[in-house]
């Protein structure tokens, strides 16, 4: 259990006998991705955030290739904190990958799963016969070459060469060890995971009621795609925000509490 | 010169924007463009009618760029309110992609919140990154696959289980130097040649890497061809003769152990060749067994003697390299006298125990990781009776610690 509980870092605050609101954030950054949702929910929930390995502050030890080798893995480690943290009747909340995670995650454990809470989600990024997903297999590909280009810069060893001042690795530092750190290898390997993953046969066994919430102009995961996982998940209500891009969470923060609030018949 | 326009009025300050030596453009905190300069324009081979109010930052990136933005970069800004260093490549107008790194900041207008962006080209500082980025792959590829070479070879060097040896309990440890990268010189054997007669040998080629491997295997196998037919001052010999005759010029030493079992009491021969001698061990004292002998590899004369000795189920007798007697502290050794000490204290104990016991001081004294290679081996005449031969063997795996 304890090594449970050191794999995902995880930060609980609220209400301590309320029910558990869990947080998940999605590929390319870390918990702070809720910093201005999360907080409202602090009330009535028992709120907690945590950070997939190898980001945010999770240790890279906890990554396992062959576990993570698969959203199934992450899937595992959600349930795994779930049951060391002895929470059931879970409202999930995720954001990006981890809305499908949620959905794994809440099929294979039904019983501590209560509401399911999808920003942003896509079962399959990839194009495939009639299915538009948004991106082609060189999409992916050109995305993971920018992923080399850029964590190039990021690692711990390259940014105070980078900022040109090696005598002041205190400038490195502020580099890499800001907001949405990830180790360079794992979340190489969880953008592949996460943009050649194909979960569309897993939407039909979701029985927990849940919510899609998609922006406006949101290249990620396209109107289409949100009104795709909608129409698969037996009890799901779509919610299409006014916020455009992929991160309401950040960029509409209220306007998303508003649409979960709804969803929780909670009034303020 | 005229100093005194440099702070500017609007206009010029303007013209100063526009001409910039950088691409510079703002959004709205959804990323519409709300201004650019003229270098980007001029870049991109765009124009400001169908760029401001039109499009987006991200409307400029190229495919694998865009997932970028949206899963880090717009994440980042909204977060901390800057990024910095973020590469992308700009899609141009004629279909080329403009390699770049990007800065951008927040900036807050009135009730407005703004993005303010340079975009400076760096398409040979790219390609100098995707040359370093495939130089640095291509040095983990080969990290790992001389990783990998030297596990497999190191594993040919030595036995790949402890035999069973009906009568003879026996535990044999090896730690290779450092953090396990490199091909150790030591190596140890044991192998039956007639039926109650086993022959055991440890040794330790000078220095490491592929070419001590290829000694230490040379040296394995000619003990093990010469143990058929001599004995271990004999092995010796030959031993000695075979690297003087092989191109190598390095250097061996060698203990070699003939065990003979006779109405369930074994003798043991033991010669060395430069090696420090086995230790036997009783519950109240411990002495070095065999006589000291030439090192190997150097001299046409040699000298090696056989010393035989009768081992009980009282006694163990250890041997071992230099790795563990001169594991060293402030220039200080372990020495053997320390060995015996701990064959001593832990006689009652299995022979794994024992020998795990010396090898942990070993390390303990010398501090990790430890700096030369450690091979040890520990025997005791098991009565069959007592059906107490173990079948233990702590190889620990290269790098592990």
């Amino acid at each position: 259990m304890a090594a449970t509980l050191q794999r995902n870092s995880y930060q609980m605050s609220g209400c301590s006998d309320g029910p558990t609101m869990l947080f998940a954030h999605g590929f390319g950054c870390d918990s702070n991705m809720w910093r201005f949702v999360a907080p409202a929910y602090e009330d009535r929930f028992r709120v907690i955030t945590f950070d997939h390995v190898g980001h945010g502050r999770s240790s890279p030890a906890g990554f396992d290739p062959d576990r993570h080798a698969s959203l199934d893995g992450y899937a595992s480690d959600v349930i795994e904190l779930c049951e060391a943290l002895g929470h059931s009747a879970v409202v999930f909340v995720g954001h990006s990958v981890s809305a499908m995670i949620g959905a794994i995650a809440a099929v294979r454990r039904p019983d501590l799963f209560d509401r399911l809470v999808m920003v942003g989600p896509s079962p399959r990024y990839l194009d495939d016969a009639d299915y538009v997903g948004g991106f082609t297999r060189s999409d992916i590909d050109s995305m993971l070459e920018s992923l080399d280009s850029n964590y190039l810069g990021w690692s711990s060893t390259m940014a105070p060469a980078i900022v040109g001042n090696p005598e002041r690795p205190e400038l490195g530092a502020e580099l890499t060890a800001s907001f949405c750190r990830t180790d360079p290898a794992i979340a190489k390997q969880f953008a592949r995971v996460t943009f050649l993953s194909d979960n569309r046969g897993d939407l039909d066994a979701v029985r927990v009621p849940t919510l899609v919430v998609q922006c406006r102009n949101d290249i990620i995961a396209p109107i289409s795609v949100g009104q795709y996982v909608c129409d698969h998940i037996p009890d799901a209500t779509f919610r299409v925000l006014d916020a455009t891009g992929h991160c309401p969470n950040l960029s509409a923060p209220d306007e998303t509490i508003g649409v979960i609030d709804e969803f929780l018949g909670i009034a303020r | 010169m005229n100093f005194s326009a440099s702070p500017g009025d609007a206009s010029e300050r303007a013209a100063r924007y526009d001409q910039a030596a950088c691409g510079l453009l703002t959004t709205d905190r959804d990323g519409h463009i709300v201004d650019v300069n003229q270098t980007l324009l001029d870049w991109l081979g765009a124009t400001r009618d169908e760029t401001v109010g039109r499009r987006r930052f991200i409307d400029l990136l190229s495919g694998g760029g865009r997932i970028y933005h949206e899963t880090h970069f717009a994440p980042l800004v909204g977060l901390q309110g800057w990024a910095r260093e973020v590469a992308f490549d700009l899609r141009c107008a004629d279909g080329s992609d403009l390699p770049a790194l990007v800065n951008a900041r927040l900036r807050q207008e009135d009730d407005t919140t703004l993005i303010d962006i340079a975009v400076f080209g760096a398409t040979e500082r790219r390609m100098y990154e995707r040359e370093l980025l495939i130089a640095k792959q291509r040095a983990e590829r080969s990290e790992f696959h001389a990783q990998l070479l030297a596990r497999t070879l190191q594993d040919t060097l030595l036995p790949h289980d402890v035999p069973a040896i009906p009568g003879l309990e026996i535990a044999a440890a090896y730690l290779p130097a450092g953090e396990g990268h490199d091909i150790g010189g030591d190596f140890y054997d044991m192998f039956q040649i007639a039926a109650d007669e086993w022959v055991i040998a440890i040794g330790d080629v000078e220095g490491k890497g592929v070419d001590a491997a290829i000694v230490t295997a040379l040296v394995r196998h000619t003990i093990r061809a010469a143990a058929v037919e001599h004995g271990p001052a004999g092995v010796l010999r030959l031993v000695n003769r075979v690297l003087l005759a092989s191109q190598s010029n390095r250097y061996c030493t060698a203990a070699v152990l003939r065990c003979n079992r006779n109405d369930d009491v074994w003798s043991v021969t033991v010669a060395c060749g430069g090696h420090p001698l086995p230790i036997l061990a009783r519950s109240d004292h411990a002495r070095p067994c065999g006589a000291p002998g030439t090192l190997l590899g150097i001299l046409e004369v040699v000298d090696f003697t056989e010393v035989t000795v009768t081992l009980d189920s009282q006694s163990v007798l250890v041997a071992y390299t230099d790795g563990v007697s001169e594991a060293r502290r402030n220039g200080i050794q372990l020495g053997d006298d320390v060995i015996g000490d701990i064959a001593i204290s832990h006689i009652h104990r299995p022979v794994q125990q024992l020998l795990d016991a010396i090898i942990d001081e070993a390390i303990r004294f010398g501090g990790t990781p430890n700096s030369d290679d450690i091979a040890a081996i520990a025997i005791r005449h098991a009565p069959t009776d007592a059906a107490r031969h173990d079948r233990t063997m702590s190889r620990r795996p290269l790098g592990a610690r």
